[in-house]
């Protein structure tokens, strides 16, 4: 059978396209970086992936705000192919300016088209700057995703972000998540209590990390798996037992798991 | 007509802008600001914008509907004090390119330009003297900013250049004072013998130099392009010195001559094989002048530069890591210390830092390694270093240029910016460089240069180009200068695209706009190249031919503006001859008892500005993208020891990697530069070691920041600074591949002078094969005994010890080359069978700072005797553990290897002097009772609490 193929979305300012491919390679797809002018020029049509991986970077340098002009041009010169993508039920990953892209696209976690309908966002941490750190992750139990299916509670990851403040308009949107399993991942201390900065790196309402579609399909998180394969990516490998193979991949297998079956 | 749209937060939520304000507002003693809002303004411009058209733009793009709202055509809502600030015209501001875009892709055609304004709101019983302040010190810099006037006209209007005015300078008749105003007019920064030897040279063609041709003179030989001092004839202490690059530096790697080295001092950066498909490329430079000024901008384009050196090395390498090494005043110095003309280091400080951060993340280069030192001499002269490294596959490592390519200018377009950057780097600073050097700032547009790598690499793979070199110092002059030397060239200038309109053509020839790199293109490729570039929205233009005639001509509009015999122009420089003067300092010596408890002195070594924790600034660098992070800057139980280098893997499919680390201490340069050289390599090699690195596989880089060496002493010491140069890369076998130098960072008001320290930055990359070896130097478990590898010196001069006691002494440590080089091989062995559990080396604070750093980094506690520590004659118990001599370590290992590690290190100096205990208390033992006791929390909060905010 031939590899399920995904497709690593690049745009001016993309930066992590390159270890993303090796991760989605590394799970058994046959990834593709691909940039959006290919694909709006029809050149390259997304209707023959399996996945789309829009990874990391700084999509038109975070200028605005982060994600929204690669939001932009998405909605405005993909046309409906996105929406096609995700009735599909073909797979969707956000990573860090990845995830903010999605979240200003209206995709998800709720879907929307009018831009005053937005009900989340990711906006500024509140330390006020860019940090690289790693934090402690609480995979939610009874969440709908896909991407962590039978995943160990607890998982590590680095962060790295100036935007990465997860809020939603009002209580009610926060209770529509939840109910719905949408809320996927949220920072926890250490120990796996109530975090506080910098355990939750941004101060995101609820502490969440990560939020899905109601499908499961589509996933954005602030946190890079793509950053952490291999035991050797871990901060502390030197001192501490690890398996070989980092909290990262799982995410990655899933989604092959999932393509492969399809 | 132009449109306003402001961007307010929704009141309730964060503004971590404006507290960021409030807070240092605090700083400069305004305390009575309540809150302060930041809004961001943007402006349009069209000639007809309908309401329609604007709302769409504010509702879909500009406003993000949890947090924010939109005021649209509204100057004034609040009852607070108002500062709208903006850019200067022409600094090029990258947010508007990116609305632009946005623009286009929503199908709105009314708008023509936009503009961006940030508004600061601030509320408070603020005084108008107060709020002058606040603006003056924060919220604006005036090099690149203005407060902006409600009725002013926020766009520029620049008139095109009508037709061609060749403009020739007389300088036939000129005398010599003559010669030296027109160089200082013109800010050339020529000499009275550059000056002559130009005027000779068009005496003898018989006419007067175009401004174009005397601009290019002045670019390409400036000391930044063609290092002068380092080239020129040196009288030394009566000995004559015919180049010191040569004599020095160069020399010790043609002599090395090892067989990995495969370019060295020739290209934009030197290059060394990594594995049989891959060389790594390392360049470090500095960018101290723009710094000063204006540090985000001056920072940024630092960065920005010597990527694009690793773009242009050979067929261009895709940049693996960055390092940035700074030193500024100490952040605590009260204003009315300040020099007139200068910005508080604190400002510096944030600027530089948020400047290589914004530019390096958004490169996707992880940050890997670094350093700060810190020193009130450095307040008018700030020095920033820039480092790059970049990977390339093995046949892409050179370059050549033939007769018919086409010269093709790709990536940003140029402007104004940066013009005579080159030349006034290589003059003082002065109180006035405020006002007189405007147009040499230059803010980076990092995405810019990120389209650029992308499609560069993709165009390089393709093998559609033959050459390339970055658009740096001098700008389109350097850059086509150096690639046609052999073969000549011809250029159109009015075909290069501008920014805007009103550029003079030699403005155009020489900018130093960011984001450029000029490629060698046979015709036959040009179209497809061209394609590539277009592809992903990067500009790519021809310019010109390179013909083959050995000239190089400058046309503008078909008329000829300019044109060189090559050689003159690139060998024509008369050599400077200079007097180097050197002797020995007498400082005065410290007389102080040895206190009864070491455990104060510690903690306050712990929080000197240069020992103490960097985490704020570390944390603010992506040092994990690119997915390769092996040891990362920070590292330990809580990831935040200060580990010794960096390891990374650039290939993620083996295991193979680079380690990156760094050694500088100019307080042991103001002493004796040679063994400040000396000292640096031994740390950067050290640090290498430490972390499991190779020696034997190590190449150094150089960077000089040097005083006015015009003057003899200053020179003298950068004589001295080299020789130990020589002497250490031939002692450790590890040659120089590149370097770079900056020798007139000295601030000058009224009649006094500030000059930096010797400032010689030593950076080193090795190879290493199996990653999986790195060792790091947070202590592992209980249990393990602890070694002392290197032997203890009385060697004080310069430590931070005596600095605690006032005084800096006379007696730098200096390096016993054979047995160094022994040390480190021997341990190296030993970490290669992974018998080290923590290595980690002892520096600044000698080995008092190391046993802390490692026991609070890995939350073990130790218990030493200081009495076993090898040492070579009877010491004071302080000295002993504050010391700073070289080629030391501390190792942990566990019982069970001792004996195997005591055999590999017996022929170095080596004891074991302690074991570590789940005690969470670091305990050093002197011959007569405790000398040290403390809690590990407390170390740790003495080294962090310094620069934990800033």
């Amino acid at each position: 059978m031939a590899k399920p193929k995904a497709l690593i979305l690049r745009t001016a300012g993309t930066n992590c396209d390159m270890e993303s491919a090796y991760a989605a390679e590394t799970a058994g797809f046959d990834p593709e970086r691909v940039h959006v002018n290919r694909i709006a020029s029809g050149e390259v049509s997304l209707d023959g992936y399996h996945f789309l991986f829009i990874p990391g970077g700084f999509s038109y340098g975070d200028d605005v705000a982060a994600g929204k002009i690669m939001a932009l041009e998405l909605q405005k010169r993909l046309g409906d192919a996105l929406l096609r993508f995700e009735e599909r039920g073909r797979l969707v990953l956000g990573v860090c300016n990845g995830f903010q892209v999605l979240i200003k696209t209206g995709l998800m976690p709720f879907h929307f088209t009018r831009p005053d309908d937005t009900r989340a966002t990711l906006t500024n941490n509140d330390s006020g700057k860019f940090e690289d750190r790693w934090v402690h992750i609480e995979v939610e139990p009874n969440n709908v995703c896909v991407f962590t299916r039978g995943m160990q509670p607890r998982i590590q990851l680095p962060v790295a972000h100036a935007e990465g403040k997860f809020l939603v308009k009002s209580p009610s949107d926060m209770r529509e998540l939840e109910e719905n399993g949408q809320v996927v991942l949220r920072y926890v201390s250490r120990l796996g209590g109530q975090p506080s900065y910098p355990e939750d790196p941004n101060g995101s309402m609820g502490h969440i990390a990560g939020v899905c579609n109601r499908r499961g399909t589509i996933f954005g998180l602030m946190p890079h798996p793509e950053r952490f394969l291999s035991r050797i990516n871990h901060p502390r490998w030197t001192r501490e037992d690890l398996p070989e193979e980092g909290d990262g991949a799982a995410f990655f297998r899933n989604a092959f798991e999932y393509c492969a079956g399809m | 007509m132009v449109r306003r749209i402001t961007v307010v937060p929704r009141s309730g939520l964060a503004d971590s802008r404006g507290e960021g304000v409030r807070h240092d507002a605090r700083d400069l003693g305004v305390d009575s600001i309540t809150d302060v809002r930041v809004d961001d303004v943007y402006l349009f411009e069209g000639e007809d914008i309908p309401d329609t058209d604007i709302l769409r733009i504010a509702e879909e793009l500009l406003t993000d509907h949890v947090t924010q709202e939109a005021l649209i055509d509204e100057l004034s809502l609040d009852e607070g004090r108002v500062v709208e600030v903006a850019y200067h015209h022409g600094v090029m501001d990258p947010v508007e390119e990116s609305i632009m875009k946005a623009l286009g892709d929503m199908g709105i055609t009314s708008v023509s330009a936009a503009k961006t304004m940030r508004r600061y709101v601030i509320e408070g019983d603020v005084t108008p003297e107060q709020l002058a302040l606040v603006t003056d010190k924060l919220l604006v810099n005036k090099i690149i900013q203005r407060v902006a006037a409600p009725d002013e006209d926020p766009f520029l209007h620049a008139r095109p250049v009508e037709g061609v005015t060749r403009v020739e300078v007389a300088l036939l008749g000129l005398s010599d004072d003559e010669l030296l105003q027109l160089s200082r007019d013109r800010f050339l920064s020529l000499n009275l013998d550059e000056m002559r030897a130009i005027q000779d040279h068009y005496r003898s063609l018989d006419r007067n130099p175009t401004d174009v041709e005397l601009e290019t003179f002045a670019q390409t030989w400036s000391e930044h392009c063609v290092h002068k001092t380092f080239r020129g004839i040196i009288n030394f202490n009566g000995e004559t010195i015919d180049n010191l690059l040569k004599q020095t530096i160069v020399r010790a790697t043609r002599e090395l001559n090892h067989d990995w080295c495969v370019s060295v001092f020739e290209d934009n950066a030197g290059v060394i094989r990594f594995d049989d498909e891959d060389n790594v490329c390392f360049k470090v430079e500095t960018h101290n002048f723009p710094s000063s000024l204006e540090p985000y901008g001056g920072a940024g384009t630092g960065i920005g530069g010597v990527i694009r050196d690793i773009l242009g090395t050979g067929l261009g390498a895709k940049p693996i890591a960055n390092t940035d090494v700074f030193c500024f005043a100490p952040p605590n110095m009260k204003l009315n210390e300040l020099p007139p003309g200068t910005l508080h280091p604190r400002r510096i400080m944030k600027g530089v830092v948020s400047g290589v951060r914004d530019y390096g993340n958004r490169m996707g280069i992880p940050t890997v390694n670094g350093s700060v030192f810190y020193d009130r001499n450095y307040v008018g002269n700030p020095i920033v270093y820039c480092g790059t490294v970049g990977i390339m596959p093995k046949e892409c490592s050179f370059k050549k240029v033939s007769d018919g390519d086409k010269i093709v200018v790709v990536g940003g377009r140029t402007g104004r910016d940066g013009i005579h950057g080159a030349t006034l780097s290589s003059t003082e600073v002065t109180e006035e460089s405020e006002t007189t050097s405007s147009h040499a700032v230059q803010i980076g547009n990092a995405i810019q240069e990120k389209k650029m790598l992308d499609t560069l690499i993709a165009a390089r793979d393709r093998g559609l180009y033959t050459a390339v070199t970055d658009c740096g110092a001098g700008g389109l002059s350097s850059a086509v200068g150096e690639m046609g030397e052999e073969t000549g060239a011809v250029v159109d200038l009015e075909t290069v695209p501008l920014k805007y309109a009103g550029l003079r053509y030699w403005e155009i020839w020489i900018s130093e706009a960011q984001e450029r790199m000029v490629l060698a293109v046979p015709p036959e490729k040009v179209d497809e190249l061209l394609a590539v570039f277009a592809s992903e929205n990067v500009e790519a233009t021809v310019i010109g031919t390179f013909t083959g005639s050995g000239k190089l001509t400058l046309r503008y509009r078909g008329v000829v503006v300019g044109e060189f015999d090559g050689n003159f122009l690139h060998k024509g420089v008369p050599r400077l001859e200079r007097t180097a003067t050197w002797s020995p300092k007498q400082n005065p010596e410290p007389d102080f008892p040895c206190p009864s408890d070491l455990g104060g002195p510690l903690k306050s070594i712990l929080g000197a500005w240069n020992v103490c924790s960097k985490e704020w600034i570390v944390r603010q660098y992506d040092h994990e993208v690119q997915g390769g992070s092996v040891v990362k800057p920070l590292t330990g139980a809580a990831n935040d020891g200060p580990s010794d280098a960096s390891v990374i893997r650039p290939k993620l499919k083996s295991m193979r990697g680079l380690v990156i680390a760094n050694g500088i201490n100019p307080k042991y340069g103001v002493i004796d530069p040679y063994r400040m050289a000396l000292s640096n390599i031994d740390e950067a090699l050290r640090n290498v070691t430490a972390t499991g690195g190779d020696i034997t596989r190590t190449a150094l880089l150089d960077n000089f920041s040097w005083g006015n060496t015009t003057i003899p002493d200053r020179l003298g010491d950068l004589v001295r600074a080299a020789q130990g140069c020589y002497d250490g890369a031939i002692g450790f076998g590890a040659p120089f591949i590149s370097g770079k130098d900056s020798l007139r960072n000295e601030f000058i008001y009224g009649d006094k002078v500030i000059r930096i320290p010797p400032t010689l930055l030593i950076s080193a990359v090795s190879v290493m094969e199996d990653v999986s070896k790195a060792v790091t130097m947070d202590l592992k478990r209980p249990g393990s005994l602890l070694a002392v590898v290197g032997l203890t010196r009385n060697e004080l001069g310069g430590s931070h010890y005596f600095e605690l006691h006032g005084a800096l002494g006379n007696t730098v440590p200096g390096v016993d080359l054979q047995t160094a080089r022994a040390t480190m091989t021997a341990l190296h062995a030993a970490m290669d069978d992974r018998l080290i559990l923590a290595c980690h080396d002892c520096s600044e604070g000698g080995l008092g700072v190391a046993l802390a750093e490692m026991a609070f980094a890995g939350g073990i506690g130790a218990h030493v005797d200081l009495n076993t520590v090898p040492a070579e004659s009877a010491m004071r118990d302080d000295y002993l553990l504050f010391s700073e001599s070289n080629s030391r370590f501390v190792i942990e290992v566990t019982p069970e290897n001792a004996a195997r590690v005591a055999e590999i290190l017996s022929g170095v100096p080596f004891a074991w002097i302690g074991e570590t205990a789940e005690t969470g208390r670091l305990v050093i033992d002197g011959p007569r009772g405790t000398l040290v006791s403390e809690n590990l929390g407390d170390l740790k909060e003495a080294w962090q609490q310094p620069l934990r905010t800033v």
